[in-house]
């Protein structure tokens, strides 16, 4: 099994995302996985997050701030790994940090470092050939995103080549904004669960393990992430005891959800 | 390689050589519209038969954005080939840039410019120089050419709300300006640096009923003006058309925009024949985003007697880093919906651009021009601040015009390209808007107190 198959097989899945670079990483990191995530997404710090609302905005203008590179990303990556063998590790960013030196080698890194999968916001499947066949080629999981906006007949080519899990944005819009109505995620969910067999995790304005817990109730997954950006923001290189809290109530309810 | 023939064309300024008119290159060209977006009949190898059906020009261009907008993306093009294929929708386009817009403006010949670069170029160079008037427009730039357009898109597509970034605030008040023509609520996007740079605008554009919206992430600039944009577009897709202000983002805009914009070209390539019985030699424009270059180089690209040269804002010099020319200093990437080259550290990290003008102060430009300029059709050259500086007020004393910054950038250019071609030699170059806008920042830059 893989690393994501595990993690999906124990019922619904925490998913917690922080931008790499912004306060103390690694120890951000371990916070989140000793609190309880079951999957671990990493954000690729870009000057210009067009999908992202503002305290991943300004996650990512902190991080670029002091310095970071995309060789820092890797090696926190690949610590990450060689401290916690088991958990699935996805790298989150934009197209052009990420093909800038080629897909191959991001690829390549991405394996090196143990990553499982890469989301890449503003790559649709229409232009999978910028960075889809490097990764597969790899071993690596590229994860697309469904959004309320994907309608059926589009659905099989978003589905097409990608693993891992499904991505569901369950509002049109950026992250961190408005919450999605419950019982349009539900719908939602079941059409994506009728069209494929690999797990549905539901994202964007999720922030407390209320919500979280009804999602859970529903889909294979749970992302959370401007609610960390914003500890983060608020407790600087101190945050890692309030993530673990944080962390720690989320799982709770998504995974007593089922 | 795609196409071949396109190294063929000899592009060393010092041997452009004139050319009778070629066969059927005359008014009576059959198979030419009479306006510019009708879908025409591109002979085969045409370079102007792209974008690709995946909307790429080379590798160039394509649909680099987040899922949530591709079903937009690919209804706005669905829509948009109806729309070429409708002679309403031509018709009204038509009557609208006739009567709303004051097209077609007219091809000035520039007779003391035209004397005063004779005088600089060794015996016997020194073409003649005419202006396409584009600051003659309504509103004073070509941007409104492409608002025109793509509200009518907008209106077909039963969108009821506008939005649009802008950088000076020339395509914000273009938009602002259709947009109450045509009753829409409007929300422009703008950098809060240039809402402090740019007050008359921002004012105008309230006058015109439209929301102006500061932009306080990033740099402040047009770029993040661009991302909020996409921001907000992502929000409201339901009920939003997002009018783009240059030849560039996700496909189709790039397409459509360069067809709105080809107005410039089509209607040039008309006034030059009706004064000088042929082509021109050379047609020059700015380079931006670039929508009024490629409105003027796209109804040339099959002529291989015209040579086209794109201007590049070289701000402080290519060499300090700080300009914002694209492809004499970037690289191609993704940004803001398509491939193309960016200014951008070796991560992939956009830098800022720098240029005096505002309409130029961009790290990318449109996809096609990326794609003309590796393909070698059109050359491009970078001009300084300090250069422009100059060439406007050259123009402004020698002609009484006074240019854009933007448009002065182009100007600048004459000295060298004038001195290498002959005079019998016709240069058309695009003054794409009016300075009046610009003088506050001119008076600044030369010292003057207002």
């Amino acid at each position: 099994m893989t690393r994501f198959e595990t993690a999906f097989s124990k019922g619904p899945a925490l998913v917690c995302f922080i931008t790499g670079g912004d306060g103390d990483t690694a120890a951000n990191l371990d916070a989140l996985v000793e609190g309880g995530a079951d999957v671990i997404e990493l954000g690729m710090p870009f000057t210009d997050p067009m999908a992202d609302g503002p305290a991943i905005q300004e996650a990512n203008l902190r991080s670029l701030a002091k310095g970071t590179r995309t060789a820092d990303i890797f090696r926190m990556a690949a610590e990450f790994r060689a401290r916690h063998p088991q958990v699935p590790l996805v790298l989150m960013g934009y197209a052009n940090p990420m093909t800038i030196r080629g897909p191959e080698w991001f690829a390549e890194e991405c394996r090196k470092a143990g990553v499982d999968g890469v989301i890449c916001v503003d790559i649709p499947p229409e232009e999978d050939a910028e960075l889809g066949p490097a990764l597969r080629g790899a071993g690596v999981s590229l994860i697309r995103l469904a959004t309320p906006t994907t309608d059926t007949a589009r659905l099989p080519a978003v589905l097409e080549g990608s693993s891992g899990f499904l991505y569901y944005v369950s509002v049109a819009g950026i992250t961190g904004m408005q919450q999605a109505a419950q019982a349009s995620i539900e719908d939602a969910v079941a059409r994506l669960k009728a069209a494929s067999d690999i797990p549905v995790a539901v994202g964007f304005g999720v922030r407390t393990p209320e919500q979280a817990g009804k999602i859970a109730k529903v889909a294979d997954g749970v992302v959370v992430g401007s609610a960390f950006i914003d500890l983060v923001k608020q407790h600087g290189d101190n945050a890692a005891g309030p993530l673990r809290e944080l962390t720690a109530a989320l799982a709770e309810a998504v995974h007593s959800a089922r | 390689m795609l196409y071949p023939h396109v190294k063929m064309h000899n592009l060393q300024l010092n041997s452009v050589v004139s050319h009778p008119p070629r066969e059927g290159s005359g008014l009576g060209r059959a198979r030419l519209p009479s306006g510019p977006i009708m879908t025409t009949i591109t002979p085969v190898n045409s370079l102007r038969s792209l974008p690709d059906e995946t909307g790429h020009f080379g590798k160039f261009g394509g649909r680099y954005v987040a899922e949530t907008l591709m079903p937009l993306i690919l209804d706005l093009e669905k829509e948009y080939r109806k729309a070429k294929q409708d002679p309403a929708f031509e018709a009204e386009f038509q009557d609208l840039l006739k009567n709303f817009v004051g097209r077609p403006n007219p091809l000035y010949f520039a007779p003391r410019l035209t004397e005063h670069f004779r005088k600089l170029a060794p015996a016997g160079k020194g073409p003649k120089i005419y202006f396409k008037r584009e600051d003659l427009n309504h509103t004073g730039a070509h941007k409104i050419n492409n608002c025109i357009g793509q509200i009518l898109l907008a209106i077909r597509m039963g969108k009821t709300r506008i939005i649009a970034e802008t950088g000076a605030g020339q395509h914000g008040v273009a938009t602002a300006t259709v947009a109450a023509r045509f009753g829409l609520p409007c929300t422009i996007f703008m950098g809060a640096k240039d809402v402090e740079r740019q007050k008359p605008n921002v004012f105008r554009m309230k006058l015109l009923g439209a929301q102006v919206q500061p932009v306080t992430s990033g740099a402040e600039t047009l770029k993040d003006a661009m991302n909020e944009a996409l921001r907000d577009w992502v929000a409201n897709v339901h009920d939003t058309f997002y009018i783009i202000g240059t030849a560039a983002g996700p496909h189709p805009y790039p397409e459509l925009v360069r067809d709105f914009q080809s107005v410039i070209g089509h209607e040039t390539r008309q006034q030059v024949l009706e004064a000088e019985g042929r082509l021109p030699d050379m047609v020059l424009a700015c380079v931006g985003g670039g929508s009024n270059a490629i409105g003027m180089f796209h109804p040339f690209l099959d002529d291989p007697e015209v040579a086209m040269v794109g201007v590049e804002a070289a701000g402080h010099g290519i060499e300090t880093g700080q300009h914002a020319a694209s492809l004499t200093g970037g690289k191609p990437g993704i940004l803001h919906g398509n491939k193309t080259y960016l200014l951008q550290d070796e991560d992939g990290q956009i830098t800022e651009a720098h240029s005096i003008s505002a309409g130029l102060d961009y790290p990318g430009l449109g996809p096609e021009h990326s794609w003309l300029h590796e393909s070698g059709r059109v050359r491009y050259v970078p001009i300084t601040d300090d250069e422009s500086l100059e060439a406007f007020q050259l123009c402004c004393a020698l002609e009484g015009i006074i240019p854009a910054l933007e448009s002065a950038h182009a100007l600048a250019a004459l000295p060298q390209l004038t001195a290498e071609m002959d005079e019998d030699k016709i240069l058309v170059v695009n003054v794409s808007g009016r300075g009046d806008k610009d003088i506050f920042t001119v008076a600044e830059a030369l010292g003057v107190e207002l």
